[in-house]
C-alpha cells in the first residue's frame, strides 16, 4: 500500500539547515496495522506530514496505492487526501459548531455530495460506532472518547485506504484508550491499512508492527508479538496490567536514545 | 432498457449552492456580535451615502425647479435704460423695442429654433357669463408656446394664421378654464371670453409645468391682435428665442450678435448691459449643471470615504476570524478542501455580510430620505430629497464590490493555511 524510498527532509530556517529525515524506507502492506513510535523531535510527526500528503518531502520516493505522490499541487494533495486518506487527531479536531453529524460528514462536502445524501451516510456511520443518539449534538456536549469516535467516523466516511492516526489517545484516559484501540483494530480488520503515532507503549503493542524513529532514521521495527487481535477484555484491571507490562520496553527503549 | 441507463438529472448543483449559505450562515450565527458590528460599520456607510446623494438631489431638484416653466435653451431680451453716454447721446435713455426689432432679429439671427415677442399687459378683467376675474393677459408669437414649454390639454395653441389675420382668439390656462368655466366638464372651446371690453374666442386650455399657480392664470392672445385692439401700437416688451441644440460657443455668438444688432439699431454702446438686458438661461443651467456634477462627484468621494472605513473594518475581522479558525481551516484542508473552496467560503461569508448590512443601510436611507420628502415644507432651492433606480444599482454594484475586497485579504490568508496545522496542537 505504502512504500518509502530513502525520503529526505530538512526545514531550512533562516541560516540554519535542520535535517529531519535522513533517508526513510518504509514498506507497509495493504490491511496491515503499524505504530511509529520516537521522542520529539526524532521526525515523526514530519513522517506522518509525508505520508499523509499533509507536507513535501526533498528526496526520494513516495508510492501510495501504486501512485508517486510527488510534486503535487494544493488542489490535487486536496483530492488525494479526501479519496485516499482518513485522518484522527490527537484533538479530535471536530469543527466546534457543527454538530457530529454534519462532522463527520463533511468529508463528503467537498466530495460535492449532497447534504442529504450525506447526512444519511454519516448517520449510518454514527450507528457504527453506537452514537446514533448523539448525531445532533455539538461537539461540545460530547464526552471525549465520544468525540474521538466522531472523528473517527468523519475518517472512515469516505472508505479510505490508510487512516492515519496522530496520538489518538493522546486525550483519553486509559479504559477509554483501550476502548479506541479495540475500535481501530476492528476498522483495520475491515481491511484498511492503519498507522498510529504514539508515544505509549501499550498501544504501541497492539498494533502489528513498531516503527521507531530517532534522530530522523528508523531506529528498529519491532513485531508485536501479541498482536492486535488478543486483546478483548477491557477492565480496569486488564488495563492496568498492560502498564506493568509495558514498562520493561520502556526501560529499553530509554536505554537506546 | 436504454432509458435506465442514462444518468439521473441531479439536484447536486442547487443543493451545493445550499450548502455554502448553510456554511456561512453557521459561521455568522457563531459570531453574531462580532458580526453585528462589522455589519453596522458598512450598513453606516451605505446609509451616510444614500443620505448624502439624495440630499444633494433634493437641492438639485430645488434649483432646477427654479428653472421650470421654460426651455432651458432660451434667450430672453429685455429693453431697459441706457446707462452710459453714447455718440453724445446722455445716459438714461429709455430704449424701446418694436416690431421692427423682432424682425431684425429673427431674420439676422439665423440660427434660432423658435422666437417670438411679447407684450405685457399685465393682470386683466376677464369674464364669461357671470364670471369674473383678474387675469395675467400675455400676448405673444406661436413659438412662444416652445419658448415656455406650454402643454395643450384642450384645442390648440395660437397660430400663424392667428397672427396674420388679427383674429380675436385665446389660450387658457387651466385655472382660468376652472374660474370662469364653472363644473369640471363644461366645454369651454369655441366659447367667447370679454377680455377688457373684447370678445375673444377661446380655442385651447394649457397646462404649464411651471413653478406656481400663476402660469395657470395667464391667457395668450395673437400679439398683432393685441397691438390692434389695446395699445394701438408697434410696441413690443419683451423678445425671446431658444437655441436648438446650439453649442456653447454658437449661443454666445448668437446673444453677441443679437447685443451689437440691437446696440446699432439704438445707438447705445454694447458693453451697456443695461440698455438691453439679455438673460441666457442656458448659461445658467449649465453653471449649474457643473456644479451639480461638482457636488456630486464630491458625495461619492465622501460616500466611499465612509464605506471604505466599513469595508477595512469587515476585512479587519475577517482578518481575526481567519487567525482564529486557522486550526479548523487546516482540519478542513486536511479533509479534502481545496484552496479555492476555502476561498470562496471566506469571500462569501465577506460579501454576505456586507452585502446584507449594506442593503439594510441603503433601504433605511431610502426610507429616511422618503419620509423628509413627504414631511418637507415648501422651501426654495430643495425639493424631494430622492434616491433613484441608478443610485440604487450603483451602490448595490459597490456593496459586492466592497465585500469582495473586503474578503480579498483575509481569504487569501487563509487558503496560504497549511493542512499541518490541523496536526499541531497547541
Amino acid at each position: 500500500m505504502i512504500q518509502i524510498k530513502n525520503i529526505h527532509k530538512s526545514y531550512i530556517n533562516g541560516q540554519n539547515n535542520l535535517h529531519v529525515l535522513k533517508g526513510i524506507d518504509l514498506d507497509i502492506e495493504q490491511g496491515e496495522m503499524i505504530s511509529i513510535m520516537g521522542p520529539s523531535g526524532s521526525g515523526k510527526s514530519t513522517l506522518l506530514n509525508i505520508l499523509g500528503i499533509l507536507d513535501n518531502y526533498d528526496e526520494g520516493e513516495y508510492m501510495l496505492d501504486g501512485k508517486k505522490i510527488q510534486h503535487l499541487n494544493e488542489r490535487k494533495a486536496a483530492l488525494l487526501r479526501n479519496r485516499m486518506l482518513g485522518f484522527v487527531f490527537q484533538s479530535f479536531n471536530l469543527v466546534s459548531f457543527k454538530n457530529a453529524m454534519e462532522n463527520v460528514a463533511l468529508p463528503l462536502y467537498y466530495q460535492k455530495i449532497n447534504r442529504r445524501k450525506r447526512n444519511r451516510i454519516a448517520l449510518e456511520y454514527l450507528d457504527k460506532l453506537g452514537l446514533r443518539d448523539w448525531a445532533h449534538h455539538l461537539p461540545s456536549e460530547l464526552s471525549g472518547g465520544q468525540k474521538q469516535r466522531v472523528a473517527i467516523a468523519r475518517a472512515l466516511i469516505t472508505q479510505p485506504k490508510v487512516i492515519l492516526a496522530d496520538e489518538p489517545t493522546g486525550a483519553l484516559d486509559s479504559i477509554t484508550s483501550q476502548e479506541m484501540m479495540d475500535l481501530l483494530t476492528e476498522i483495520n480488520k475491515s481491511g484498511i491499512t492503519m498507522i498510529i503515532v504514539t508515544h505509549e507503549h501499550d498501544i504501541a503493542r497492539r498494533t502489528q508492527k513498531t516503527i521507531r524513529i530517532i534522530d530522523g532514521s528508523i531506529q528498529e521495527i519491532v513485531e508485536n508479538e501479541a498482536g492486535s487481535t488478543k486483546f478483548e477484555v477491557r477492565t480496569q484491571v486488564q488495563s492496568t496490567k498492560y502498564e506493568v507490562a509495558s514498562a520493561p520496553s520502556c526501560k529499553h527503549y530509554e536505554k537506546v536514545a | 432498457m436504454f432509458i435506465r441507463n442514462l444518468p439521473q438529472p441531479s439536484t447536486l448543483n442547487s443543493m451545493f449552492e445550499l450548502d455554502k449559505w448553510q456554511e456561512i450562515y453557521s459561521t455568522v450565527r457563531k459570531n453574531k456580535l462580532r458580526t453585528f458590528l462589522t455589519g453596522f460599520a458598512v450598513a453606516w456607510g451605505i446609509f451616510m451615502l444614500i443620505i448624502l446623494l439624495g440630499s444633494g438631489k433634493g437641492l438639485e431638484n430645488g434649483v432646477y425647479d427654479q428653472f421650470r416653466g421654460g426651455a432651458t435653451n432660451g434667450i430672453w431680451i429685455s429693453s431697459g435704460m441706457t446707462s452710459k453716454e453714447y455718440k453724445g447721446l446722455q445716459a438714461g435713455r429709455l430704449i424701446r423695442f418694436t416690431n421692427d426689432d423682432y424682425r431684425l432679429l429673427k431674420e439676422t439671427v439665423r440660427d434660432h429654433e423658435y422666437m417670438s415677442s411679447r407684450m405685457f399687459l399685465g393682470n386683466t378683467i376677464t369674464s364669461h357669463k357671470n364670471e369674473y376675474g383678474t387675469f395675467y393677459l400675455s400676448p405673444c408669437h406661436p413659438d412662444y408656446g416652445y419658448i415656455k414649454e406650454v402643454e395643450m390639454v384642450q384645442g390648440r395653441f395660437l397660430n400663424n394664421l392667428d397672427i396674420n389675420e388679427y383674429r380675436k382668439v385665446a389660450v387658457i390656462g387651466e385655472k382660468v378654464k376652472q374660474d370662469l368655466f364653472k363644473g369640471t366638464d363644461t366645454v369651454a372651446l369655441g366659447e367667447y371670453i370679454n377680455i377688457n371690453g373684447v370678445l375673444f374666442r377661446v380655442v385651447g386650455v394649457f397646462h404649464d409645468f411651471g413653478r406656481d399657480d400663476s402660469e395657470l392664470r395667464r391667457i395668450y392672445i395673437p400679439i398683432t391682435t393685441a397691438q390692434r385692439v389695446f395699445s394701438g401700437q408697434n410696441v413690443i416688451s419683451q423678445i425671446s428665442f431658444t437655441t436648438g441644440d446650439a453649442t456653447v460657443e454658437e449661443v454666445d455668438q448668437m446673444v453677441d450678435q443679437t447685443r451689437d444688432l440691437l446696440a446699432k439699431k439704438h445707438t447705445f454702446d454694447t458693453e451697456d448691459e443695461r440698455a438691453v438686458s439679455i438673460w441666457n438661461k442656458s448659461e445658467d443651467f449649465r453653471k449649474f449643471q457643473g456644479l451639480f456634477m461638482g457636488i456630486r462627484l464630491f458625495i461619492w468621494i465622501v460616500g466611499i470615504g465612509t464605506i471604505i472605513a466599513g469595508i477595512v473594518g469587515v476585512s479587519n475581522i475577517m482578518m481575526i476570524s481567519v487567525k482564529e479558525r486557522t486550526k479548523e481551516i487546516g482540519v478542513r484542508k486536511a479533509l479534502g478542501a481545496t484552496p479555492f473552496s476555502v476561498i470562496s467560503l471566506i469571500m462569501r461569508e465577506a460579501i454576505v455580510i456586507t452585502g446584507f448590512a449594506g442593503y439594510i443601510g441603503l433601504v433605511l436611507g431610502i426610507g429616511v430620505l422618503e419620509l423628509i420628502s413627504r414631511n418637507l415644507p415648501q422651501i426654495d432651492f430643495f425639493r424631494s430629497p430622492e434616491a433613484n433606480f441608478s443610485i440604487a444599482v450603483g451602490a448595490t454594484i459597490l456593496l459586492i464590490v466592497a465585500g469582495a475586497l473586503a474578503g480579498l485579504f483575509p481569504a487569501r490568508k487563509a487558503a496560504r493555511i497549511r493542512p499541518i496545522e490541523a496536526l499541531r496542537d497547541e
